[in-house]
């Protein structure tokens, strides 16, 4: 269907108002090239606004001398011992939020007593901000890694366990209703349906909120550390090195990139079968 | 347990209770389906029959009423009521054979016997090819014949079909109509169909009941004494016809009540 449509497009003559029909396929390669001119363009601005000479270099210093603060900081200042020291960070709160979350939303989704004694609580504490956090939590933990650690935990957990719960709850009901039907049990309706039914939108779920726990631990870092990404952007900010604290900018986002493509690829190599 | 009566629905109601107001959605049905028989309920849509079906299966307590299969009281679900939706329900990790298998290994079957089964009934509903296909990859007639296989080769007392052709396009749902009655004929199984197709009800069965509108009661009752095998041919003679004006009769008269009732 998808093919023929685009083959289609090859043949038949097109105007303007064919690329502006909402949700209309466009050619692939038309796609690529939009999306490639607007980092094209992004770039061009910056270009003509820092070596056109109309900002100050100590503001907004050029592409180019933002590469060579992006040497600097991996030759001489050890750039990559902050990333791996973000990176464990990220990794552990979010690997520990996942750990206890998934089984518990799982649980909420799937039992309704479950979902009565979390639903609530959690509902309520997912409103607060786990930046609000940072202050009480370098009181309990200090500034090192344990204290960043349980600010990425706070900020994954209630989120993770409520999406969870709400993909355990889509599980089309007529599924675990055939299950019984074939004779299957209690448990092995929750173990071999509602848990493999599941599993895509769980994938899906970490994806996402492991992009939102890079975001906490850059606040985390930057309001007290002693190393990590945030750490060099606010330590930068006070001997005003701009190139440090864009290029830290700029890693922060290849970084996130990755682990979004990381989860996609995960996803498309475990779940071949979803539709 | 009476002679030869494989399923005995005895004055069956169910009511619905959600955000403070009822609704009677199955009244007083008694229905005696017998041994090998293929017998479907046609009524027109929301009267209940899901309900009816959901409640033999043992998916839904009646509020009123017990169901009995060869003379035991209906309790919960079990292997012995298999279902086939309307809705698509196959298990979209697993492969066309490993659904079919699916109620075979939960038994503890060993693994070489489960496959011979599930062989067999790919055979039967014309899938070879197919097995280690993904429901992704299927059309819904495809789907729908996977899900009618999975449910015989768990070799159900009784198979209840909940409209499972109600989402097919009319050619693929007469292709698939063939099919059944061809299996149907092969197996002799016990068949409990819903649909709210009249031809489908005539060309399919045995006896069709035909349920009021909502609350859902049995009205009528045809005997279908066609001969079998049936062939699509059929339904173009003058007996089918006549199945067919009488069945249309006692609907539309329904049909006008259930209008009036709202009025
Ligand atoms: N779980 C439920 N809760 C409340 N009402 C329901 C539920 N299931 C069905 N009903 C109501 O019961 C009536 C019969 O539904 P159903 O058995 O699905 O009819 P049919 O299958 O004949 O279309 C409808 O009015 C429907 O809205
Ligand atoms: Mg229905």
């Amino acid at each position: 269907m998808k093919g023929n449509k685009e083959k289609e497009w090859e043949r038949a003559p097109r105007g303007l108002e064919d690329f502006l029909s909402p949700r209309e396929p466009i050619p692939k390669r038309l796609y690529l090239v939009l999306a490639l001119s607007s980092f094209a363009f992004f770039l061009l601005v910056w270009s003509v606004l820092t070596y056109g000479g109309f900002v100050d270099p100590l503001f907004l210093p050029s592409p180019g001398r933002v590469f060579r603060a992006g040497v600097d900081l991996f030759v001489e200042l050890e750039f990559t011992t902050d990333i791996l020291s973000s990176v464990y960070r990220v990794m552990s709160g979010f690997i520990v939020a996942a750990l206890i979350g998934v089984p518990l939303g799982l649980f909420m989704g799937t039992f309704k007593v479950a979902e009565a004694l979390t639903e609530p609580v959690i509902g309520f504490i997912r409103y607060m901000p786990a930046s609000a956090f940072i202050p009480l939590f370098i009181l309990w933990l200090g500034i090192g890694d344990i204290e960043k650690i349980a600010i990425i935990f706070v900020g994954s957990f209630f989120q993770l366990v409520l999406m969870v719960a709400v993909v355990a709850k889509n599980v089309q009901k007529e599924m675990l209703e055939t299950a019984y039907t074939l004779g299957a049990r209690r448990f092995q309706v929750i173990w071999k349906v509602l848990l493999p039914a599941s599993l895509p939108g769980i994938v899906d779920t970490l994806r996402i909120i492991v992009g939102w726990a890079w975001t906490y631990i850059i606040v985390a870092e930057l309001v007290a550390s002693a190393s990590g990404i945030g750490y060099m952007i606010i330590s930068s900010q006070r001997m005003l090195r701009t190139g440090n604290i864009i290029f830290g900018i700029l890693t922060i986002g290849m970084l996130g990139l990755l682990t979004d493509y990381f989860f996609k690829w995960l996803y498309d190599r475990l779940f071949p079968w979803v539709e | 347990m009476e002679e030869g009566i494989k399923l005995h629905i005895h004055n069956v109601s169910k009511t619905y209770r959600s955000d403070g107001h009822e609704v009677l959605a199955v009244d007083e049905i008694d229905l005696k389906i017998r041994n090998k028989e293929f017998a479907t309920i046609i009524g027109p849509s929301g009267c209940g029959k899901s309900t009816l079906l959901r409640i033999v299966a043992g998916l839904v307590k009646p509020t009123k009423g017990i169901v009995r299969l060869d003379g035991n009281v209906i309790s919960r679900p079990g292997y012995d009521r298999g279902m086939v939706f309307q809705s698509y329900t196959l298990f979209p990790w697993l492969t066309v054979k490993e659904n079919i298998q699916f109620g075979l290994e939960i038994s503890g079957m060993p693994k070489a016997q489960q496959e011979e089964i599930a062989q067999q009934f790919i055979e039967r509903v014309g899938l070879k090819g197919f097995e280690k296909s993904y429901p992704k990859g299927l059309s819904g007639g495809m789907k729908q014949r996977v899900a009618i296989a999975r449910a015989l080769a768990n070799n159900p007392a009784i198979l209840l079909l909940d409209e499972p052709f109600g989402a097919l396009d009319a050619q693929t749902r007469a292709l698939m109509q063939e099919l059944l009655t061809q299996v149907w004929e092969e197996l002799h199984k016990t068949i409990l169909f819903v649909t709210h197709d009249v031809e489908e009800a005539i060309f399919l069965s045995d006896r069709v009941f035909i349920m009021t509108a909502r609350p859902g009661k049995i009205k009528a009752e045809i005997d279908i004494p066609l001969e079998r095998p049936r062939s699509y041919e059929i339904k173009a003679t003058e007996s089918f016809l006549n199945l067919k004006k009488q069945a249309l009769r006692l609907i539309r008269e329904e049909a006008i009540k259930a209008i009036q009732c709202r009025e």
